[in-house]
């Protein structure tokens, strides 16, 4: 009897029931969104002849178009991403302290800041850059604000929680020294969570580079534009061109971001 | 003998000493955005004009439509389906390449091509992708599917890959030393320590391809992103509004399923 009831068991049967359940919900989210989906299964037959032909086009690239229109729309395309970064951090700033709990302790304020967080992460970039688009006319403006816009969300959640996790040590310290708050927040918060916002900073830029390329494509300015021009135009070898530069900078903006990230944090 | 020697004055003088590196990096980056605004032409004027635009266009916005709730139910179902589908097909196909790539487990000739493809798949943007397959299989649904497909293993495999090189091998040792077969020691040994972080990883990535599932619809790769592209063109902004903010609050019901998953499985 004893020996029975003392035999282990890993979850209990709440916790059992509960991962059943969420298994279960799985399962059937699955089925029923296979069964309902629209999928016309003709388009797939000739898929392969379709990605044959795609790269048949793409061969040999059109190289003459780089110098022609991809060099100026890319170096647009990095200053978006650059100043849309900087943008975001500034408005992020603010909207972290208010939202996060140690250091503005008034439960209304931090639920709005973290509303307007979530607000800003839902709404995609390209969403924001029709929003945009359509506030200030095609061109770099719209894309730069979306950039920042859709980044406020992600710095700001990130930043609030490294400021949550600041030490009280030398909060109190200057508190009880008669510090006002400004210099309370640049001595004791600041110092404690720079390395984190440096490395928020560098890891959303590097978002942002992605992210910038394909604005483009609904007028926000950039190397999207000229993918969208040569997207409708069906020239498939310039298509390649600009996916190659956008790839290639991808792949710098991550090996720049690594480097810089191992020097200072 | 009896007075204390002096403090040396440097020492007390300023606690916080100035850093010019730092002060370099603020000045640059202050130095640099004058730059690039007037490289991108963003002037005050056109911000200022853009602004009475915008009360224009939110004055348009507001009150939200709710009258094409059909048109709304029918594209948000089918961003939901294509986030669900994608998630669940991206997680089977990040099992092996995950695995592949972990260094720990794994010889260097599976984990580099591992890698290479991890990289690949996460090196272009959903919405380039979705052009692609748009291209290939067609308008609707199925592309944005195979799109998001393809950006959940750049994202999954990379996470397990680092989840699995973390584990400890002492269970691996263990479960080998009884003669077990690679598979069995893979069940045994290494899903058992990995299983809650993959979960973690599988939660947080339906939420992702819901956000992106909305936007590969801009391209043609079908849901709630092409309604929004139609509502965009024709100009219907208070369908516009009810859509985004439909958008909100399925995320937002997302994120708190998401959390509460992932406690279940803590």
């Amino acid at each position: 009897m004893i020996a029975d009831q003392r035999r282990w068991e890993r979850f209990t049967p709440q916790e059992r029931l509960l991962r059943f359940t969420f298994y279960l919900v799985a399962v059937a989210a699955f089925m029923v969104s296979v069964q309902t989906v629209d999928v016309i299964p003709e388009f797939l037959y000739d898929a392969p002849e379709q990605v044959v032909d795609l790269f048949a086009r793409m061969w040999p690239m059109d190289w003459k178009y780089y110098p022609k229109s991809v060099h100026e729309a890319l170096i647009e395309t990095l200053h978006i991403a650059s100043l849309g970064t900087i943008l975001s951090l500034a408005l992020a700033l603010p909207v972290g302290i208010l939202a996060a709990r140690n250091v503005v302790p008034v439960a209304a304020i931090n639920q709005l800041a973290k509303l307007i967080l979530v607000s800003s992460r839902s709404v995609n970039s390209l969403v924001w850059a029709l929003l945009f688009v359509a506030i200030f006319g095609p061109g770099a403006l719209a894309g730069t604000l979306a950039i920042a816009f859709r980044s406020i969300g992600f710095v700001g959640k990130l930043f609030g929680e490294a400021l949550e996790e600041a030490q009280r040590g030398p909060v109190e310290a200057l508190t009880a020294a008669g510090a006002p708050w400004p210099s309370v927040f640049l001595k004791a918060y600041w110092p404690q969570v720079q390395p984190a916002f440096w490395s928020i900073a560098l890891f959303r830029w590097d978002i942002n580079i992605r992210e910038s390329a394909v604005l483009g494509l609904v007028g926000a300015g950039g190397i999207g534009v000229a993918l969208d021009t040569a997207l409708t135009l069906l020239y498939w070898d310039q298509v390649a061109v600009v996916l190659l530069t956008i790839f290639a900078v991808v792949i710098l903006a991550e090996i720049i971001v690594t480097t810089i990230r191992s020097r200072i944090i | 003998m009896n007075s204390a020697p002096a403090l040396p004055a440097a020492s007390r003088e300023n606690p916080f000493p100035v850093r010019w590196t730092t002060r370099a990096v603020w000045i640059g980056l202050g130095l640099y955005v004058i730059y690039a605004a007037a490289r991108l032409e963003l002037t005050w004027e056109r911000f200022v004009f853009g602004l009475g635009n915008g009360g224009r266009f939110l004055a348009r916005m507001v009150p939200p439509d709710f009258t094409k709730m059909d048109l709304l139910w029918k594209g948000l179902s089918e961003s939901l389906e294509i986030a669900v589908i994608a998630t669940v097909f991206g997680v089977i196909l990040s099992l092996p390449v995950g695995l592949a790539a972990s260094r720990n487990l794994m010889p260097v000739w599976a984990t580099w091509p591992a890698r290479a493809f991890i990289a690949l798949c996460r090196s272009f943007h959903p919405v380039i992708v979705a052009i692609l397959f748009v291209k290939a299989v067609g308008f609707g649904a199925i592309a944005g599917i195979l799109a998001l497909i393809v950006a959940s293993v750049g994202f999954i495999a990379k996470l397990f890959a680092e989840a699995i090189e973390e584990i400890s091998l002492k269970q691996v040792e263990a479960v080998r030393a009884t003669g077990a077969s690679f598979m069995n020691v893979i069940f045994m040994a290494v899903v058992p320590q990995v299983l809650a972080r993959f979960t973690g990883f599988a939660t947080y990535q339906l939420d992702s391809n819901l956000r992106n599932s909305t936007m590969v619809g801009i391209v043609g790769g079908g849901g709630i992103g092409s309604t929004l592209f139609t509502a965009f063109q024709k100009f219907d902004y208070d369908f516009v509004l009810t859509i985004l903010l439909a958008i909100i609050a399925i995320i937002f019901v997302g994120e708190i399923l998401a959390g509460w998953i992932r406690r279940t499985f803590q």
